[in-house]
């Protein structure tokens, strides 16, 4: 089948998909877009979530059809043309990155959440986080990353 | 995976007839459960009817009440202004469910229609009298940390792991089915089934039944409601044991209340005897605790699971102990 929808702001359509595809296959393996990645496959890691319709979803359970005529944003999408988003400058400057794999996942889950609520609390962030496993970092610098993107971003709305 | 066609329908009767007309078909909601078992191949549908864009995702007013559509997400759904003034149980139960990415995409309807977490279930590899009738069960004798204490088979000791049906049940929630003959309303009680000899069959739901609405009733003692959920991490982890309340007092006596329990059974579990005891009777952490007793008197827990009668009891104690101090 054919399936269409918007990523990043640009309209793509993959022909010849197969109906058991999910979306994270179709922006990996067709539209060029490796940045969500493929831990799990079963929604327990959040490694591969995409912003769908403009809310945080695991692109690995979404059947590809399910996308169609929808918008898709992905950590691809973040930056805004040279500039990093806040969020991705955070993780740098925190050393929030070990292996890598989940901080895709990661950075769509806490952009969300800086974007939705101002002054996140410790609970707040970890409650929006949940959904996000990392094998590598313990946790502590991705919670530093994202208090210091949150208080930016509060500083300078 | 096997291969299968895909359709969205365009209205609810579509839907229906598209399903009804193909043994192998299956209504997908969000595909947060449906497109996971298909991975692994628990279910193996040729025809998926996708229902999630149907115009059933509104919340709308009734009599006192709600409306929730099928297909409304259940992070919309925890989110609502009067979910959360009128049925505090339901936004919390929601809220513990899953992860905010799932959350975002899983629907009302299948949320109810979910399916058992038993390892075993989703492990083609074992036997399963769930997932293939008369294949035996490796429950009875393996793996029971999240098996049912209350209501289960020699076939299934399977539990249903929603938590948003447990607030359900205590609410006495409608559930709105149209089928190949109409539309016919369920109370939820009567959706579930226990296992007994026939634990592939969940529900009472036919093949071809589609679930559009789930009615909440008139409850104004539901605006004192609560959701006490233990799990093996702070978050992101299906219920070793559940309780949802609702407490409705009289000075210092109980005039109604309502309890369900999750994680014990093969259906969300109307603590019926519990509240029996407690009606009319004191509001004391002495009759919360004898009331749980009333309730557990025929649990029977399996080796692996034991601790859960216990747990079970503390659970209900601690919720309804909350709810009195919030009375008083
Ligand atoms: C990692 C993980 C953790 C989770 N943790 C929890 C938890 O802690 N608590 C909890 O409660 N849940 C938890 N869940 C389960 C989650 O809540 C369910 O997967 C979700 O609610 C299913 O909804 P859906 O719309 O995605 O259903 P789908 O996967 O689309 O469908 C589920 C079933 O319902 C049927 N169906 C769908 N819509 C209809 C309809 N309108 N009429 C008739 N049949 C229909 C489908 O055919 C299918 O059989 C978790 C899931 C995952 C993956
Ligand atoms: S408890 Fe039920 S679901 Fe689990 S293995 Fe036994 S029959 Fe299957
Ligand atoms: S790959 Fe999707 S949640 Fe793990
Ligand atoms: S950095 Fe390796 S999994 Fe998180």
């Amino acid at each position: 089948m054919r399936v269409g929808f918007t990523v990043n702001g640009r309209e793509e359509t993959a022909d010849d998909v197969w109906e058991g595809e999910s979306l994270l296959y179709v922006l990996r393996e067709r539209m060029g877009l490796p940045g969500s990645k493929n831990a799990c496959e079963q929604g327990e890691c959040g490694s591969c979530t995409v912003l769908l319709d403009g809310v945080p979803v695991c692109s690995c359970l979404v059947a590809a059809g399910q996308a169609e005529g929808r918008r898709v944003r992905t950590v691809e999408g973040l930056a805004e043309g040279d500039r990093q988003a806040p969020i991705q400058e955070a993780f740098v400057e925190c050393g929030a990155v070990q292996c890598g794999f989940c901080t895709p996942g990661l950075l769509v889950q806490a952009h969300d959440l800086i974007e939705r609520v101002p002054r996140p609390s410790d609970a707040d962030i970890r409650e929006a986080l949940a959904g996000n496993l990392c094998r590598c970092t313990g946790y502590e610098k991705i919670l530093a990353a994202v208090r210091l993107a949150a208080n930016r971003r509060a500083e300078n709305p | 995976m096997t291969p299968f066609e895909y359709l969205r329908a365009g209205d609810p009767g579509e839907a229906v007839a598209a399903v009804a007309g193909r043994p192998g078909a299956a209504f997908l909601g969000g595909g947060t459960n449906l497109v996971d078992h298909m991975k692994l191949g628990v279910a193996g549908p040729d025809l998926l009817v996708d229902v999630s864009r149907l115009p059933l995702d509104r919340v709308e007013e009734t009599a006192g009440g709600l409306r929730v559509g099928a297909a409304v997400r259940n992070s919309d759904l925890a989110a609502h202004p009067l979910v959360r003034e009128r049925y505090p149980v339901l936004a919390r139960a929601l809220l513990s469910g899953a992860s905010g990415q799932l959350r975002n995409v899983a629907t009302t309807a299948g949320n109810l229609l979910q399916r058992t977490r038993c390892p075993y279930f989703q492990d083609v590899t074992t036997p399963c009298n769930k997932r293939v009738p008369g294949s035996g069960c490796s429950a009875i004798g393996g793996y029971t940390r999240y098996h049912a204490i209350l209501g289960a088979s020699e076939h299934c000791v399977a539990t249903h792991p929603s938590d948003m049906a447990v607030a359900m049940a205590a609410l006495d929630a409608v559930v709105v089915v149209l089928g190949p003959g109409g539309e016919r309303r369920l109370p939820i009680g009567e959706l579930y089934r226990l296992p007994g000899d026939a634990p592939q069959r969940d529900t009472v739901l036919e093949h071809g039944d589609l679930i559009t609405a789930v009615e909440l009733p008139h409850l104004p003692a539901a605006r004192r409601s609560a959701y006490r959920k233990v799990r093996d991490r702070a978050s992101f982890s299906f219920a070793l044991v559940s309780v949802a309340a609702v407490l409705d007092l009289d000075g210092d006596a109980v005039r109604d209340v309502r309890l369900a329990l999750g994680g014990v059974a093969h259906k969300p579990w109307r603590a019926a005897r519990a509240e029996e005891a407690l009606r009319g009777g004191p509001a004391t952490e002495d009759a919360f605790r004898r009331a749980a007793d009333a309730e557990l008197a025929g649990a029977r827990p399996l080796p692996g699971n034991e601790f859960k009668v216990a747990m079970t009891r503390g659970v209900v104690v601690a919720a309804l102990r909350d709810l009195a101090e919030e009375g008083r």
